[in-house]
């Protein structure tokens, strides 16, 4: 802190003396704005003049705070939240991946013959959410988003993640009632889950989604459906598999994050 | 008042805010801007061109969104090609597409923070700067009502808003004034001469007028390419009563277009 000014000079400043230089001026102002007793001193000091030009300042200022709306300060309300992380429109995405995994349930418990159809479904699950949070016509925005540094990426990560955390327990929910591998319910989920990411690099995330949808109802869901039997994919034994292809696809996802730089021409 | 971060004191190392050459950008398949040469420095620049000029492509390519199909393109110092780290530029950057989406349900408050947050702008001085750019763009006292609730004028206000809320050091603005009524527009071109102190202004519009009141630099392209470049009192001073247009930046714009056309025919 600088030395305190004598009361003398304080008196000169409050009186806005003229011979007093600049330098000095700036010293005592420098000095006065971390220093409370100096500041009380200065208050001590002032003239009637300028106590009526700050009760005028004051009388303008309360006047004008009275009058615009309160800034909302640093009050972080859920709707904030929930808007940064969960953008509206995937909410019925949402809520429809919810109703049909909720139908299979209810379907696999009516209906005896059927194989699991939760498990068939689960590896699904979070894809039209993934699908719907990286498309240009779904989310109104994606001009403005586009164009800031947070694109890219960190949003469609932060999606997905958004779209995990409420898929995942659904599934876990789904799964307790009827009694599968709870790992088997949720690799595949996390490996189709990296490898929509994968495949997105190269044609865009929303044709990976609907691709890998179509794959699997072809090649899994429907003969099984035929058959009336789980398919060896999803069989006990193949979740050190499961394990390992999710792993290495959200590794090499992972190493082609540069592609999401950009809206590509088929987003 | 508000604290000077240390990117805003650095020295500029760049000598161009926009410095294109022989740009080319794709809108579909068709080659909107083709062969592009621009250099853009601080101040307020205003994109004038007829309908299907390539005056959006070429925003959107300077705003990042679209990649260049061919050419050079260096923003604020920074190469901007298919492989560069688009962050730091995107950081400092400011865009008000023509079209601009919202979610309805946001109040302006929440849709400039989110913005504010999507720009990675540091979390303690969202509110104030929010707070500012709302003010700024005079919409404080609608701050607290949702986007649904806006009329057009004050959406485009709105969109301004989270075009500024990073003090951009490159400001892009499409067809800011459309929505606008007459004394809004007026206090619009005050807040333009201010912006363009201490950054680059893009602005792309097909008012003529606007331009020649607000800008201190005239752009003009047609069929994606650049036709004319300097400041409105020229571009006033190239027509004559004998050009369309009532005012003399209008007749200038028309003549300058037609001497162009006039000489690609040839």
């Amino acid at each position: 802190m600088t030395t305190h000014p004598t009361l003398a000079q304080i008196g000169r400043y409050a009186t806005g003396d003229p011979t007093l230089d600049e330098p000095s001026v700036w010293t005592i102002e420098v000095h006065l704005e971390e220093c409370a007793d100096c500041r009380a001193r200065l208050a001590g000091s002032t003239t009637a003049d300028t106590r009526t030009t700050l009760d005028r300042v004051a009388a303008v200022l309360d006047r004008e705070i009275a009058a615009t709306p309160m800034p909302a300060g640093r009050s972080r309300s859920w709707s904030a939240l929930g808007n940064r992380w969960l953008v509206g429109t995937l909410l019925p995405w949402l809520g429809m991946t919810a109703g049909v995994l909720a139908c299979a349930a209810l379907l696999g418990v009516l209906w005896t013959g059927l194989p699991e159809l939760v498990l068939l479904i689960a590896p699904l699950a979070p894809l039209p959410g993934v699908a719907v949070a990286w498309h240009r016509r779904v989310d109104p925005a994606w001009e403005l988003i586009a164009a800031t540094p947070a694109a890219g990426l960190t949003t469609l990560l932060r999606r997905t993640a958004a779209v995990l955390a409420f898929v995942i327990p659904a599934l876990a929910l789904v799964g307790a009632g009827t009694g599968t591998s709870l790992a088997l319910m949720l690799l595949p989920c996390l490996a189709f889950t990296a490898a929509t990411l994968l495949l997105g690099t190269l044609v865009g995330v929303h044709r990976a989604a609907i691709g890998l949808i179509a794959i699997w109802t072809l090649a899994v869901i429907a003969p099984s459906l035929a058959t009336a039997r789980i398919p060896v994919l999803l069989a006990g034994e193949s979740t050190p598999t499961w394990a390992l292809v999710t792993v290495l696809l959200t590794a090499v996802a992972l190493l082609r994050i540069n592609a999401f730089r950009r809206l590509s021409q088929h987003d | 008042m508000r604290a000077v971060s240390a990117v805003e004191t650095t020295a500029t190392t760049h000598a161009w805010a926009i410095h294109a050459e022989g740009l080319q950008v794709r809108a579909g398949r068709h080659l909107a801007v083709n062969g592009l040469d621009l250099t853009l420095t601080t101040g307020v620049h205003g994109l004038l061109g007829p309908n299907g000029a390539g005056k959006t492509t070429l925003m959107r390519a300077l705003a990042t969104v679209l990649a260049p199909a061919g050419g050079r393109l260096t923003l604020l110092g920074h190469p901007v090609d298919g492989r560069a780290d688009l962050r730091p530029v995107r950081r400092t950057l400011g865009y008000l597409p023509q079209h601009f989406g919202y979610y309805p349900r946001f109040t302006v408050r929440e849709f400039v923070g989110y913005m504010a947050w999507l720009k990675e702008m540091p979390k303690a001085g969202i509110p104030a700067a929010v707070q500012r750019a709302v003010d700024r763009v005079g919409l404080a006292a609608k701050a607290d009502a949702r986007l649904k609730t806006l009329s057009g004028g004050m959406l485009r206000r709105a969109g301004i808003a989270q075009a500024i809320v990073n003090d951009p050091r490159l400001l892009l603005l499409d067809e800011p004034t459309v929505g606008l009524d007459p004394e809004q527009r007026l206090d619009f071109r005050e807040l333009l001469r201010d912006l363009g102190t201490d950054s680059c202004v893009l602005v792309s519009t097909h008012l003529v007028e606007d331009v020649a009141a607000a800008c201190t630099d005239v752009v003009l392209v047609d069929e994606g390419r650049l036709v004319w470049q300097g400041s409105p009192e020229v571009l006033a001073a190239q027509g004559d009563q004998g050009h369309a247009g009532d005012s003399p930046a209008e007749r200038g714009y028309s003549a300058i277009l037609r001497q162009h056309r006039a000489e690609g025919g040839r």
